[in-house]
């Protein structure tokens, strides 16, 4: 195992509706803390690369590679910008892996960030929907929430999921939140509250749906060789894998299941020579509360049907078998698009060296990692362990 | 924007207005919108062009209330993946019903509506609604 990718530290900006932070701001602000977590000097550092879905859009900005390296000092290295809709920054993840471990580079920095509060939420769902097949599904008036809606609506029908089941997951992940500093919401909801807020799309309700959100995040990486000049602590990127579907939801045999997911997932486990039961904590893509009750079955935590159940029994909870989210997820910890896949590694990692603070899972030693773009059309799997 | 453009609607105005995707003659699927490729059998793929009847059945669906601007004043309205007899899904509004009646598994049959407008002054996007299908039309 000489050839390992290691990470030597991680970093994020604040997440939130951040009105006095533009995207250059926060993007520096997460490499910043990065950089002086991995203890990196910045001439050591020969490329980089960040996830983004839609600056251009969110903010009328591209060609974010080079705004970032020019603005952190870090000279004319290679900058690289990778877009996969949600799955943006674990794309970035993967790409710097497969960097590194083709040789082509020692130390990179990886990078995902998205401001989306410079639109108002029409347009920030508006360009969210893009991450579908926009002109077969969106042209139509499926909005983004709807075509999650369509999930929720079978997966009740099929396997007999509840309206009490689909608030689970946020009532387990803004109790989470609470111990994060960086997350935008750092409180708590009652599940009588999510199950009376707002329809957005029946039967997906507000308090289903992850928010506007900017913030970025970030890591260090490097051959394993390197990083013992850096930390004491490195931890590493067991595996990476990452499958395509269909683009357009209705293209797909079934839609209570993420073949992506449960693809790239057994290729992780099986590239990490690890069993699901070795996992001590996951981040999984909940972009909507459905969304997560179909991952705790697609990556093996229940069988099909059962996600929500999962929940009802405390097995993803904080000192449960599989702890789920324990930043808070999308819903709690926030999603800004290009940022979520980057600010799961950062939550892994924090977790398997001891840093989770109140949010704490004990002796943590393998996490893994979900980060789904569009509506599961790319899944990207890391598995991270010390 | 990119996507408000008059040719981007007009280039697929075949699909939109009559249904029409294409069947791959190697191994009978139908698809719709027209791939290019079958992705199935790929070079061995025979492609042929297909009007669908545009008869079929609600396979899941969702009453939208909270919408983009193009479609705030049809709001609340039912999108739903509807799937066509020949075996195939697509996503579609369903009119000429009450929402709350709205039922997985109901049978409904293609319409021809206005899909929106592109703002003030923009387009107008023409395309296939669904409604329940109804013993006059001899689809029941």
């Amino acid at each position: 195992m000489s050839n390992r990718v290691a990470i030597a530290g991680v970093g994020m900006s604040k997440f939130g509706e951040l009105w006095d932070k533009n995207l250059r701001d926060i993007t520096l602000e997460a490499g910043m803390y990065t950089i002086f977590d991995a203890g990196v000097p910045g001439s050591d550092i020969d490329g980089m690369v960040i996830g983004n879905m839609s600056a251009g859009r969110f903010t009328g900005q591209e060609h974010l590679g080079a705004q970032a390296v020019d603005l952190s000092g870090l000279g004319d290295i290679p900058a690289y910008s990778v877009e996969a809709a949600c799955a943006s920054g674990g794309a970035a993840v993967r790409h710097a892996y497969m960097s590194i471990k083709s040789g082509e580079h020692d130390v990179m920095l990886v990078l995902g960030s998205e401001k989306m509060s410079d639109v108002n939420q029409t347009e920030a769902m508006n360009t969210i929907s893009v991450a579908s097949d926009w002109e077969w599904e969106g042209m139509f008036g499926a909005t983004f929430p709807a075509l999650y809606a369509f999930m929720a609506r079978r997966h009740m029908m099929e396997y007999g999921t509840t309206e009490e089941h689909l608030a689970l997951p946020t009532v387990k992940n803004h109790a989470n939140a609470v111990h994060n500093e960086f997350a935008q919401f750092q409180r708590a909801v009652p599940i009588e509250v999510v199950m009376k807020s707002a329809l957005l799309a029946d039967p997906l309700r507000v308090l289903h749906s992850s928010p506007v959100t900017d913030g970025a995040a970030g890591l260090v990486i490097c051959r394993e060789d390197l990083v013992k000049k850096y930390t004491d602590a490195p931890i590493y990127i067991e595996s990476s894998e990452q499958r395509t579907d269909t683009l357009a939801l209705h293209d797909r045999k079934s839609i209570t299941t993420f073949n992506s997911v449960v693809s790239s997932t057994k290729s992780a486990l099986k590239g990490a020579g690890l069993e699901l039961k070795d996992i001590d904590v996951l981040e999984l893509h909940d972009s909507f509360s459905i969304g997560e009750i179909m991952l705790t079955e697609d990556v093996g935590i229940a069988k099909k049907g059962e996600g929500g159940k999962a929940l009802e029994e405390g097995i993803t909870e904080i000192g449960g078998k599989f702890p789920v989210n324990t930043s808070g997820g999308l819903k709690a910890r926030g999603h800004p698009i290009g940022a979520t896949g980057v600010a799961q590694i950062v939550e892994l990692v924090l977790q398997l060296r001891g840093d989770a603070d109140k949010r704490q899972v004990d002796g943590a030693e393998k996490g893994l990692a979900v980060n789904l773009g569009g509506t599961g059309a790319t899944s990207i799997v890391h598995i991270v362990g010390r | 924007m990119a996507e408000q453009g008059v040719a981007q609607v007009w280039r697929r105005i075949r699909s939109m207005y009559r249904i029409e995707g294409n069947k791959c003659v190697t191994c009978d699927t139908h698809f719709f919108p027209p791939r290019p490729v079958c992705p199935e059998c790929r070079r061995k793929g025979n492609l042929e062009n297909y009007t669908f009847k545009g008869l079929g059945s609600i396979y899941t669906f969702s009453i939208v209330r909270q919408a983009p601007d193009d479609f705030k004043r049809q709001m609340p309205y039912v999108i739903a993946q509807i799937e066509l007899d020949e075996g195939t899904r697509l996503t579609a509004q369903i009119v000429n019903i009450d929402p709350e009646d709205v039922e997985i598994g109901m049978r409904v049959r293609a319409c021809f509506r206005k899909i929106k407008e592109f703002g003030h002054g923009g387009i107008i996007v023409y395309g296939y609604k669904f409604e329940p299908t109804m013993k006059v039309t001899g689809h029941e």
